[in-house]
């Protein structure tokens, strides 16, 4: 993954903010924020991963024009299961998150306008009696400000499952 | 932010973040966040294709609920680091309250910091999320 313009504005921090039950006027109320030690309003600590926004590949999002989409409309999924994919929650890319881990350099702020470039970091298997054998990937992004200042380290650990998680 | 004379290795935190979660809240995540894999939104394709008795949180979505119980103590801009395992799914219908314990008050790069533990949990009492933070404190 790479962005070459993540805009970190008021709106989307707002109702980001609303969607973890977060009420703090830091991330909503300008005036309020203006006052304070941080001089505006702010991302809340894991709105990073809103960079996929922005990310004009995301696989995750359905996209304009008609590459099929893998949820339900018609039928139960409206895309066929493509064969590495079988189990493991089936349909296509049915990874899950393992991990997350947040590194913060430097405050984010709205107005800001952010980079991310995205590296593989290690990979492993284990043995689960819940989901079967486990395949864990890593990888590592680096957000960068406008002045080029790196801001966020993350670091993200996926798992592909062998079949559903039994719960 | 916190003051390092007004706390102690062993204090402890604690919120609930949401009450009976509503798949509602968890579209509102999606939107969001801009992550629409159906397992969290869609039903029918989540129970029918994918095999799970329903559809389910993101993990992202309780690392933030988590985040808020976090900053609401430590306060804004204060985090170094804020790092979590996902243990558990997370349901609709699930209650979920958020703990943090310090676990160490020491100097990093020439500033006073806590080391934060913290733990997620269900109305079952079945650990969703565990992690740990580091935050700067006033000394």
């Amino acid at each position: 993954m790479a962005i070459d313009k993540f805009l970190v504005e008021a709106s989307h921090i707002m109702m980001f903010a609303r969607s973890v039950g977060d009420a703090n006027p830091i991330y909503h109320d300008e005036d309020y924020a203006n006052k304070t030690e941080l001089g505006g309003i702010i991302a809340p600590p894991t709105f990073a991963q809103s960079s996929a926004q922005f990310d004009p590949d995301y696989f995750l999002r359905p996209k304009i024009g008609g590459e099929g989409w893998f949820g339900s409309g018609k039928e139960p999924s409206g895309a066929k299961p493509s064969k590495d994919s079988s189990g493991g929650g089936g349909g296509a890319a049915m990874g899950l998150h393992a991990e997350q881990h947040f590194e913060y350099h430097k405050p984010v702020k709205a107005g800001d306008v952010l980079t991310a470039t995205t590296k593989p970091g290690n990979t492993w298997e284990k043995e689960s009696k819940r989901a079967g054998k486990l395949k864990f990937s890593e990888s590592v992004t680096e957000y960068r400000n406008q002045d080029g200042d790196l801001v966020i380290t993350a670091t993200g650990v996926g798992v592909q499952t062998e079949r559903a998680v039994d719960s | 932010m916190l003051k390092e004379n007004e706390i102690k290795v062993g204090d402890t935190h604690s919120a609930v973040l949401v009450e009976d979660l509503k798949r509602t809240q968890i579209v509102q995540y999606a939107g969001a966040s801009g992550d629409y894999n159906p397992l969290h939104t869609d039903e029918i394709f989540t129970t029918q294709v994918a095999g799970y008795p329903s559809v389910f949180a993101h993990g992202m979505l309780s690392m933030g609920l988590t985040g808020t119980m976090l900053t609401d103590y430590v306060g804004d801009g204060a985090l170094k680091k804020y790092g979590v395992r996902f243990t558990n799914q997370v349901w609709p219908g699930d209650t979920l309250t958020g703990k943090t314990t310090i676990i160490e008050i020491r100097e990093e790069d020439g500033e006073k910091v806590v080391d934060l533990m913290i733990e997620t949990t269900n109305q079952n009492d079945v650990a969703v999320i565990t992690g740990n933070a580091t935050a700067r404190i006033e000394s």
